[in-house]
């Protein structure tokens, strides 16, 4: 499946009739990582939910390769968009009842040397097929979940914070283990997170998002080169307040 | 038995009131402050029974089945007011009670009438109804509480599965499976020990009324699987349509 592209335009989202977002517009190249970036509670995640409709965003705001998402078959669109969680649920089991289980809903059976691919896409070893979900470290079931939601051949991820609650360690081997991904499938990728080294690390372009609008956009160099005015460096200096500056 | 008269029986329920009594005065003398609620319970309790006892009088004398039906659409829409008041936080408790009691109590009801198990009489079908009403809305408010809770405790849980492409069904399937278990495990342990822990309530009946405790056994078998029936039926019917209250139809979980 060739990698798809998203275009977000005029996006604005209410919770309980406060503005979260106030006319976002952004897009994501194919095979290209774009990272959100802000301070938590800046309505991120909520965006994220909307772009594989876990919320319904409003008509002819999320297009996925120029077609409306709201137009499309949601299930066809969630095999499509894969998308990894800040907490993971393993379901009960083994891992390789997790990895199975996308497309098991589909009815179909994912052969054993599958499963160890996919494992090996997520830099885990094969020994891990057996194990129970419930016996892993917090980087271990995280990739898990990576693999999990990698065996439904979905051409991009929309990545939650997925490092938030690992150690540093972990972190870094996530980070890598994603852009080796992105290397050898080619995925979209579009990453939230409020940790401005980490978008360093990983994007090839950056938005900040302050207050529910995008303050600010670019590579990572010109973002966050040696004495740059740009906001996205003042809130990596954590010289960004909440309130909009 | 109808020219029975309450007063017939008074000095055995001044008697047994007598009980009341010193209830109230273990709860004056360890300062419960219970009196006062026991005292209205007293009351509410002749009161209510004086005036069923009455109706069910006239109701089973005129033995009329419009009458009957009446009184089945009171009880259960009864049952239904008070499950839907039990499975507050899901979107249309009420009517989502309603329903499920509905379809559990009417489908069992029906199946012993058509199976000549019990006539359409109001003798026979009133008493049987509200045991399988009763038992009815105890499971819909169990399985409405359980699958509420289930869905707002694993909310990740569904998200992730609906995130990998399941339908909410699907999503939802294993958290279904618990509500249903803790709505039906009541009747099914109680039908399990039937008879070696407590004689149940038709059957103690009976054996007061003077019937012979073999008489009193086969209706309590009866009795104890058609509660199963219903409890499944009414189960099932309200884990479908209150997980359902928590979905769009584009398979987004919603109000949790």
């Amino acid at each position: 499946m060739t990698s798809p592209r998203f275009d977000i335009v005029h996006f604005s989202l209410n919770r309980h009739g406060q503005p979260v977002l106030d006319d976002v517009s952004f897009y994501v190249d194919p095979g290209e990582i774009v990272c959100l970036l802000g301070p938590s509670g800046g309505g991120k995640s909520s965006l994220l939910r909307c772009l594989n409709r876990l919320t319904e965003p409003p008509p002819q705001t999320i297009y996925l390769d120029g077609q409306d998402v709201t137009a499309m078959d949601v299930l066809a669109l969630r095999r499509r968009v894969g998308m990894v969680f800040q907490q993971v649920a393993l379901f009960p089991g083994t891992v390789a009842d997790n990895i199975a289980y996308g497309p098991g809903l589909q009815g179909q059976i994912v052969p054993s040397a599958e499963i160890v691919r996919l494992l090996a896409l997520a830099d885990l070893p094969e020994e891990l097929t057996a194990r129970d979900s419930q016996e892993l470290s917090g980087g271990q079931a995280q990739r898990v979940a990576l693999a999990r939601a990698l065996a439904t051949g979905p051409a991009a991820m929309l990545l939650d914070e997925p490092t938030s609650a690992l150690d540093p360690a972990a972190t870094r081997n996530v980070e890598s283990t994603m852009l080796k991904l992105r290397q050898s499938l080619g995925l979209t990728v579009l990453w939230v997170t409020h940790d401005p080294e980490q978008a360093r690390r990983v994007a090839d372009r950056v938005y900040l998002l302050v207050n529910g609008r995008i303050e600010d956009e670019g590579t990572p160099d010109h973002l966050f080169r040696p004495g740059s005015q740009h906001l996205t460096a003042v809130f990596a200096a954590g010289e960004l307040g909440g309130a909009r500056s | 038995m109808t020219g029975t008269t309450l007063l017939s029986e008074l000095p055995r329920i001044l008697a047994a009131l007598f009980l009341v009594v010193l209830a109230a005065g273990v709860s004056r003398w360890q300062h419960l402050d219970l009196e006062k609620q026991m005292l209205v319970a007293v009351v509410r309790a002749f009161i209510q029974l004086t005036l069923i006892g009455y109706a069910l009088n006239l109701i089973f004398a005129a033995d009329n089945p419009a009458a009957i039906l009446l009184i089945l659409a009171v009880m259960t829409s009864i049952a239904s007011y008070t499950s839907g008041k039990r499975g507050e936080g899901t979107p249309h408790a009420t009517r989502v009670a309603a329903l499920a009691i509905t379809f559990g109590a009417a489908l069992t009801l029906g199946l012993l009438v058509g199976l000549r198990v019990f006539t359409f009489s109001a003798q026979q079908i009133i008493p049987i109804a509200g045991m399988v009403i009763g038992n009815s809305m105890n499971v819909c408010s169990l399985v409405m509480r359980r699958m509420k809770d289930e869905i707002k405790g694993r909310q990740l849980e569904i998200e992730t599965a609906l995130a990998l492409g399941a339908t909410r069904q699907q999503a939802v399937r294993p958290h279904l499976k618990t509500a249903l278990q803790s709505g039906m495990m009541p009747i099914v342990d109680s039908t399990k020990t039937v008879g070696l822990i407590q004689l149940p309530g038709a059957m103690t009946g009976m054996i007061l009324a003077g019937a012979s405790p073999l008489e009193a056994v086969q209706l309590q078998m009866i009795v104890m699987y058609m509660l199963i029936g219903a409890a499944a039926l009414t189960g099932l019917a309200a884990a479908w349509l209150s997980y359902r209250q928590f979905f769009t139809a584009s398979h987004q979980l919603v109000a949790a």
